[in-house]
């Protein structure tokens, strides 16, 4: 196996046997980023000095048989809308083309003091809105698999190295599905822990009731080691709960034996795409092979997940996006008449036309006249979808579904139709109204051979037990063992 | 609900973001499209349905009132568009 395909647990194992050390590897890393990344375009920025420094460091302190973290050496890509101390962090938007951030985020903190090493920022759909990672002000990302596909999104440039072996593991955010989809069809692991389980203190706000950080990893082995890592509570996050993070670790091979699994027949009706179904049916006839009990539910509001999340998703964010007013920080109009005039050329300059839309969208929902019809009304169809969950869980221990309606669509394919493109996260979007976990990882392969990704959701913090059924499924099987084939006309050949 | 210019024009000035006329054409119609699309969530009667804002039961988060380092002024200022001295400068707000 070549050492770009490693997992972090095969890295570690190296790095702490002296089998590779930490410059070399990330060397070998940044090496193969320079080599592949003109192709996907994963990355926004690549951090080569820090990053070399920092391994010179850990190397160091192996050499002197000194404590290390136990992310020790292992590269990881950061989502660009997660503040970085001293290196650019844009929200793939032109406002912030040139902001610096003064601090780290919470996660970035701990992953610098468990010794991890950051490569380099990722890229995604301007403000993580949107589902394809076309909507970044900066490039298309590419699906490893298939170039002309999208990697999905937001956090597309994430998924994409991590798939394309430009990164061990990667963070991104979540608001509607943006770890898990574009998960899915890069053919990466990806988790969605439960609202208040990772602080955000540091990531950029886009849906503040919504969003939470996220993991993608080669297995999930790997996604336990890099949760532990940045689970817990923050004191600068009112949100992150004060509660003890369990060992993800300990016991995930427990296997399924026993437990009821929820099958929603809403998320298996029109619109499903039959290479997804089908994989998703050997997965559950698995799971009853395991020992599970696979049991039909029904989650009767569903349908109405995402026209309540993009009155609610889009009135937090044209709250959280008002900050970009050319004051502080961010982008400038050059020449304007007044302040009110600076303003509007800023944002009208500095924006792109998906945040345009959204903030808009927003505005009008809260507006005098209109808030009753459209935020209230979400908020309480909001709460019936959360209902529907608590109801389910009351007789199962988590459900299964697929991830994304389809394997994956074309590069420019939905562009053009914005609502067409809010659709394809209608099986994501309910688990952030509701707060609850969620992982996907992959199982099985469309016809034209693209990744399939299976999403299992569980209750609000247990993300152990949703780690626990994934693995159960992962071990007997190999699709997350497989690896794209990079199809580019170049002698630097994947 | 069908969005009309007077509509896109009070949104637009609400959000501070100014739009040309191709481009009030365009979002007209992509609001419309998106509007009719919410309006779905009135086939459900929620009369006596709570609002939820947060999914996860939080209650208010005290903390003692202590004095703690706060970001340094030379770097608050670091990615200001202009400054002078201590202060971030805008264009003139008071004619």
């Amino acid at each position: 196996m070549r050492l770009f395909e490693n997992t972090a647990f095969q890295i570690k194992e190296k790095i702490l046997s002296r089998e590779i050390c930490p410059v070399e590897l990330t060397e070998h890393f940044i090496e193969r980023i320079k080599n592949i990344d003109p192709h996907v375009q994963s990355f926004l920025s690549i951090h080569e000095a820090e990053a070399l420094k920092k391994a010179a460091q850990i190397q160091k302190k192996i050499e002197n048989a000194e404590d290390v973290g136990f992310l020790a050496g292992i590269p990881i890509a950061i989502k660009d809308n997660i503040c970085t101390k001293g290196l650019h962090t844009t929200c793939a938007s032109k406002i912030l083309k040139n902001f610096i951030p003064p601090y780290d985020a919470f996660v970035i903190k701990r992953l610098k003091e468990r010794d991890a090493i950051i490569l380099g920022k990722t890229n995604l759909d301007e403000f993580a809105m949107g589902s394809s990672t076309e909507n970044s002000a900066y490039n298309i990302t590419r699906n490893p698999w298939n170039l002309d596909y999208v990697p999905g999104g937001s956090s597309g440039g994430s998924a994409a190295a991590v798939a394309a072996g430009m990164s061990v593991m990667a963070l991104g955010s979540d608001t509607g599905g943006s770890v898990r989809q574009p998960a899915a069809l890069c053919g990466v692991v990806g988790v969605k822990p439960t609202y208040g389980r990772v602080s955000r203190f540091g990531l950029i706000a886009f849906g503040s009731s919504l969003d939470q950080i996220g993991t993608f990893t080669r297995d999930v082995k790997d996604a336990a080691l890099l949760l532990q890592a940045i689970a817990g509570h923050d004191s600068y996050d009112s949100t992150s709960m004060p509660i003890s993070v369990p060992d993800y670790l300990s016991e995930i091979d427990a296997g399924v034996c026993g437990l009821r699994i929820g099958i929603p027949k809403e998320y298996f009706a029109a619109g499903l795409n039959e290479d997804v179904q089908n994989a998703l049916k050997s997965a559950l006839s698995m799971y009853e092979q395991f020992g599970a009990k696979v049991i039909d539910i029904s989650l009767p509001h569903t349908e109405y997940a995402v026209a309540v999340y993009y009155i609610v998703a889009n009135a937090e964010a044209s709250s959280n996006l008002a900050r970009y007013d050319g004051v502080r920080y961010g982008y400038r109009t050059s020449k304007s008449n007044g302040i009110v005039d600076m303003y509007c050329r800023t944002r009208s300059e500095g924006f792109g036309n998906e945040v345009k839309r959204r903030i808009m969208l927003g505005n009008y929902a809260l507006s005098s006249g209109y808030y009753d019809a459209y935020y209230l009304k979400a908020s309480k169809v909001r709460n019936l979808i959360k209902k529907d969950f608590d109801l389910a869980f009351q007789n199962i221990d988590c459900i299964v579904c697929p991830t994304s309606p389809v394997p994956g669509f074309k590069i420019g394919e939905r562009a053009k139709n914005p609502l067409e493109m809010y659709l394809s996260d209608i099986y994501t979007i309910p688990a952030n109204l509701a707060g609850i976990p969620g992982i996907s990882l992959p199982c099985g392969f469309s016809k034209e051979g693209l990744p399939i990704g299976m999403q299992i959701l569980g209750k609000h913090f247990e993300e152990k037990k949703l780690l626990q059924i994934a693995y159960a499924f992962e071990r007997e099987t190999d699709f997350h063992g497989k690896k794209p084939i990079l199809k580019f006309s170049s002698a630097q050949r994947g | 609900m069908k969005i009309e210019q007077k509509d896109i024009e009070y949104i637009a000035y609400l959000s501070r973001i100014e739009l040309s006329e191709n481009e009030k054409e365009t979002f007209i119609h992509q609001l419309s499209d998106i509007l009719s699309y919410i309006e779905t969530l009135n086939r459900l009667n929620t009369e006596t349905v709570e609002p939820l804002s947060c999914a996860i039961n939080t209650t208010n988060v005290f903390r003692e009132d202590m004095l703690e380092p706060s970001t340094p002024l030379k770097d608050a200022l670091l990615n200001a568009p202009a400054s002078q001295s201590v202060f971030f400068k805008v264009p003139k707000v008071i004619e």
